[in-house]
């Protein structure tokens, strides 16, 4: 539809008054915001000596938490590798240890590709055990791309890391889902 | 045939020049550490403490790096435009003081004594006070010039050339826009400059800027008796240097570059260099014309050893050179930029009429013998009038079309 006059609103500007068009007094105004803004406090994080405070629930590297008898979590359930869009995470189910009576598998080896991965946290909320979790370190180097294969030792460790370290406190659903994800102490041996 | 003043006068050459050098680096590591603060960031920090060395990797990055020059310039002209800058700024800073000085010597007027044989003529009186005055030593490149303003005028009106010849010389449709519109801001913006400062010269009699100096020690600041002077001088000054509110032919956001777009590191760093030369050099003048150089009612006499006291008036009119230094860096980040047809309306149907009028009215108050403090008041009334009569005649923006209009409609 073609516009037609009608269409259009002239509004007409505010008028300066005699202070306004001595242009001084305005000038003076904004003067001193800009002071102002001069002993304000800075927005800026000087980085190497002020990390940034992340929220609780930013996706860093992955890790593999480890139950209250200090065994790995997991369960080989491969829900976390179906979920993953990039296809970065390649388990190996075995049966599980007579002793761990609560559990009919565990991962034998649990792969993970940190450079595939692209930190979405699909895998975090699939797992039903709270078993992978994907913590606040984001600044994750490495000098060849077969460093930055993750295996299950390397996921548990940085699960010992972190929990050491106190900045990412174990989340857990438990009660909620099945009985693998039961609150730890409520797990018997 | 190297006698004495000559070794001084090089010496004081190198010095002054070893001091505005490191003097502009500084001011543009100023410029970013205060634009960053206004901004709530910090500017750079992490080259020294503070970012103190900031201004040497600067000047080392400019000297290595690569200086394109496009194929189809103009090579003369386009090597030429920014030493044109450059040299202008640092030659237009040889008469203004930056330290402590005395006066010229007066020519002596004498009437010749038949009877008294010992009294010696006025040729030698006039030999004897130049000679006292040559062996002083004052804080000022070239003491005693007697053009000294005009001078100062003259050569920088020859920093336009750098930027046309920098515009015309680069082969591109957007430097050529930007450098016409740089040289018809600063021509017009010239006229202003010149008219308001005649106001003081009939005052003082001398263009000398000691001698301005010294009638602003002993009768008071040019700011009280001449404020709307001021306010004409600080305007066209801000156009002069090319800074906000009146940076449109530098302006980022409107020309590419303008007339710096093809230039690379180190014809860069002329033009930038010159500009900054000119910023001090201007903060200097606005301070020894309005602000009473190194006087401070009285003050400045406080320290009666020579050495010091010389240093106590150079660190006053410093002083004040840095206030007019953070006012540039302030008002570029407070007043939005002007529009090219805003700026030539300021210039040529304000400013121009304003120093004409004001102009008058010294020469009447003058020429009557009135007290000064009259002119401040007619100063102000005059101000105040223009605003007066730009609200009673303002149409508003130049370019709304001629619409019937609706007034905002209250919510």
């Amino acid at each position: 539809m073609p516009m037609t006059d009608s269409d259009v609103t002239w509004v007409e500007e505010p008028k300066l008054g005699l202070l306004g068009q001595l242009y001084l007094p305005i000038v003076y105004d904004g003067l001193k915001t800009t002071v102002k803004h001069i002993f304000s406090k800075k927005l800026t994080e000087s980085y190497p000596e002020q990390e940034p405070t992340l929220p609780p629930n930013y996706r860093g590297v992955h890790r593999l938490n480890r139950d209250d008898d200090g065994r790995v979590k997991c369960v080989a359930c491969y829900m976390c590798a179906t979920a993953c869009p990039a296809h970065c995470i390649d388990i190996v189910a075995a049966p599980a240890p007579q002793t761990w009576t609560d559990r009919e598998k565990y991962p034998e080896t649990f792969v993970i590709d940190e450079l595939r991965c692209i930190y979405c946290g699909m895998c975090e909320e699939a797992c039903p055990v709270d078993a992978i979790e994907l913590t606040t370190l984001y600044d994750l180097t490495g000098l060849s791309r077969e460093e930055m294969i993750f295996d299950k030792e390397k996921l548990l460790s940085v699960f010992d890391q972190t929990t050491q370290a106190g900045t990412d406190p174990v989340r857990s659903r438990a009660g909620k889902l099945g009985p693998a994800s039961d609150a730890p102490s409520a797990t018997g041996t | 045939m190297l006698d004495n003043s000559w070794v001084v006068l090089l010496i004081v050459i190198f010095g002054a020049i070893a001091v505005i050098m490191p003097l502009v680096g500084y001011l543009t590591l100023a410029e970013r550490k205060v634009s960053a603060w206004i901004q709530d960031r910090v500017g750079p920090n992490r080259v020294g403490p503070f970012g103190l060395l900031q201004p040497l990797a600067d000047g080392v990055k400019f000297f290595l790096k690569e200086a394109p020059i496009p194929k189809n310039v103009d090579k003369i002209f386009y090597l030429l435009a920014p030493a044109v800058a450059m040299a202008t700024a640092l030659i237009a800073f040889a008469v203004v003081p930056w330290g402590a000085t005395t006066p010229p010597p007066k020519p002596i007027a004498m009437t010749v004594s038949q009877t008294d044989v010992n009294t010696p003529s006025a040729l030698d009186q006039f030999e004897q006070t130049q000679k006292e005055y040559k062996n002083t030593f004052n804080g000022v490149i070239v003491p005693g010039l007697d053009i000294g303003l005009l001078y100062v005028f003259a050569i920088g009106s020859l920093a336009v050339y750098g930027i046309i010849l920098g515009g015309w010389s680069s082969d591109n449709k957007y430097s050529l826009l930007g450098s016409i519109r740089s040289s018809a801001q600063i021509i017009s913006y010239e006229i202003p400059l010149g008219m308001s400062i005649i106001g003081i010269l009939l005052y003082t009699g001398t263009m000398n800027l000691e001698g301005i100096i010294e009638w602003q020690r002993v009768n008071g600041w040019f700011l009280f008796f001449q404020p709307l002077a001021f306010l004409l001088f600080m305007t066209s000054v801000y156009a002069e240097c090319n800074r906000l509110p009146f940076d449109l032919p530098e302006a980022e956001q409107e020309l590419v570059g303008g007339y710096l777009t093809e230039y690379g590191s180190l014809n860069f760093g002329m033009f930038m260099l010159g500009e900054y030369t000119h910023m001090i050099t201007t903060s200097l003048l606005m301070s020894i014309l309005f602000f009473g150089g190194w006087s401070l009612f009285g003050l400045e006499n406080s320290i009666a050893d020579p050495i010091w006291g010389f240093v106590l008036k150079t660190f006053i009119l410093l002083a004040k050179m840095g206030f007019f230094l953070m006012m540039y860096l302030l008002v570029r980040w407070t007043i939005p930029r002007f529009r090219f047809d805003q700026l030539m309306t300021l210039a040529w149907k304000v400013m121009i009429p304003l120093s004409i009028l004001h102009l008058l009215a010294t020469m009447l108050i003058r020429q009557f013998d009135v007290s000064p403090w009259i002119l401040s008041i007619v100063s102000i009334a005059l101000f105040i009038g223009a605003g007066m009569i730009a609200v009673t005649y303002s149409t508003g923006p130049n370019n709304t079309p001629r619409r019937t209009k609706i007034p905002v409609m209250a919510k």
